[in-house]
């Protein structure tokens, strides 16, 4: 449990208090927009971006409650930190991709197509599914 | 302070981990339910973290990073299998 014992300063327990914090408040928002948006390419919008910064500051929360005097900063963390922003972009990019290729639905009222401009590059509209089907 | 902030931090990513949930059982396409799985990792490592800090030990970071990796795999494998029809050509 929670040593009663450290000796943190203040300032520096208020501040990983306010990362930890910020961080679970922003991860919430992200998981609310998930939940909430009406299509797959608003849905990528909140957790993408909103997770990854909410995780980041609770990460560097805990990197400077574990560097200043408990057991010392773990590799681990780094690594997980690390790990978490170069891997984030890549597999939201890939779900965009998917999506994309799948044609899923858009929201009523959307002002044309996001594959329209897709097919318009020169040898993507061979491979989309709805020409296989034309075969 | 942080020994107040902590549950409260744990609370809001237990709810946002139960929307992420409620995403991945209902999303209308799979690219819902992959993005839903995705985001359930991502706030899974937070939540270890925050469980790391409430223990005050480090060990369980191991089994954050495994996640961490795993979860990227995984997602890319399946997005790879939608948009090729193959994971590993």
């Amino acid at each position: 449990m929670m040593g009663e014992s450290m000796a943190l300063p203040f300032w520096l327990d208020a501040l990983i208090a306010l990362l930890l914090l910020s961080g679970a408040l922003v991860a919430l928002l992200g998981s609310i927009g998930l939940a909430r948006m009406p299509d797959v390419y608003m849905r990528l919008h909140g957790p993408t971006k909103a997770s990854t910064l909410g995780v980041g500051a609770t990460l560097l929360g805990s990197m400077i409650w574990f560097g200043v005097g408990h057991e010392g900063l773990s590799a681990q963390e780094i690594l997980i930190t690390v790990f978490l922003f170069a891997t984030a972009p890549v597999s939201a990019h890939m779900m965009a991709r998917a999506a994309l290729h799948r044609r899923v639905a858009c929201r009523e009222g959307t002002h044309g197509e996001p594959w329209d401009e897709m097919d318009r590059l020169p040898g993507y509209a061979e491979s989309s599914p709805s020409s296989d089907n034309q075969r | 302070m942080t020994a107040t902030v902590l549950p409260i931090a744990l609370a809001l990513f237990s709810l946002s981990l139960l929307l992420n949930l409620y995403r991945l059982l209902r999303g209308p396409d799979i690219v819902d339910r992959i993005l839903g799985l995705d985001t359930l990792n991502v706030n899974a490592i937070a939540v270890i973290v925050l469980g790391g800090i409430y223990m005050d030990s480090s060990l369980i970071f191991e089994a954050a990073l495994l996640i961490a990796l795993m979860g990227f795999v995984s997602t890319v494998a399946m997005t790879k299998y939608l948009v090729r029809g193959d994971v590993i050509e």
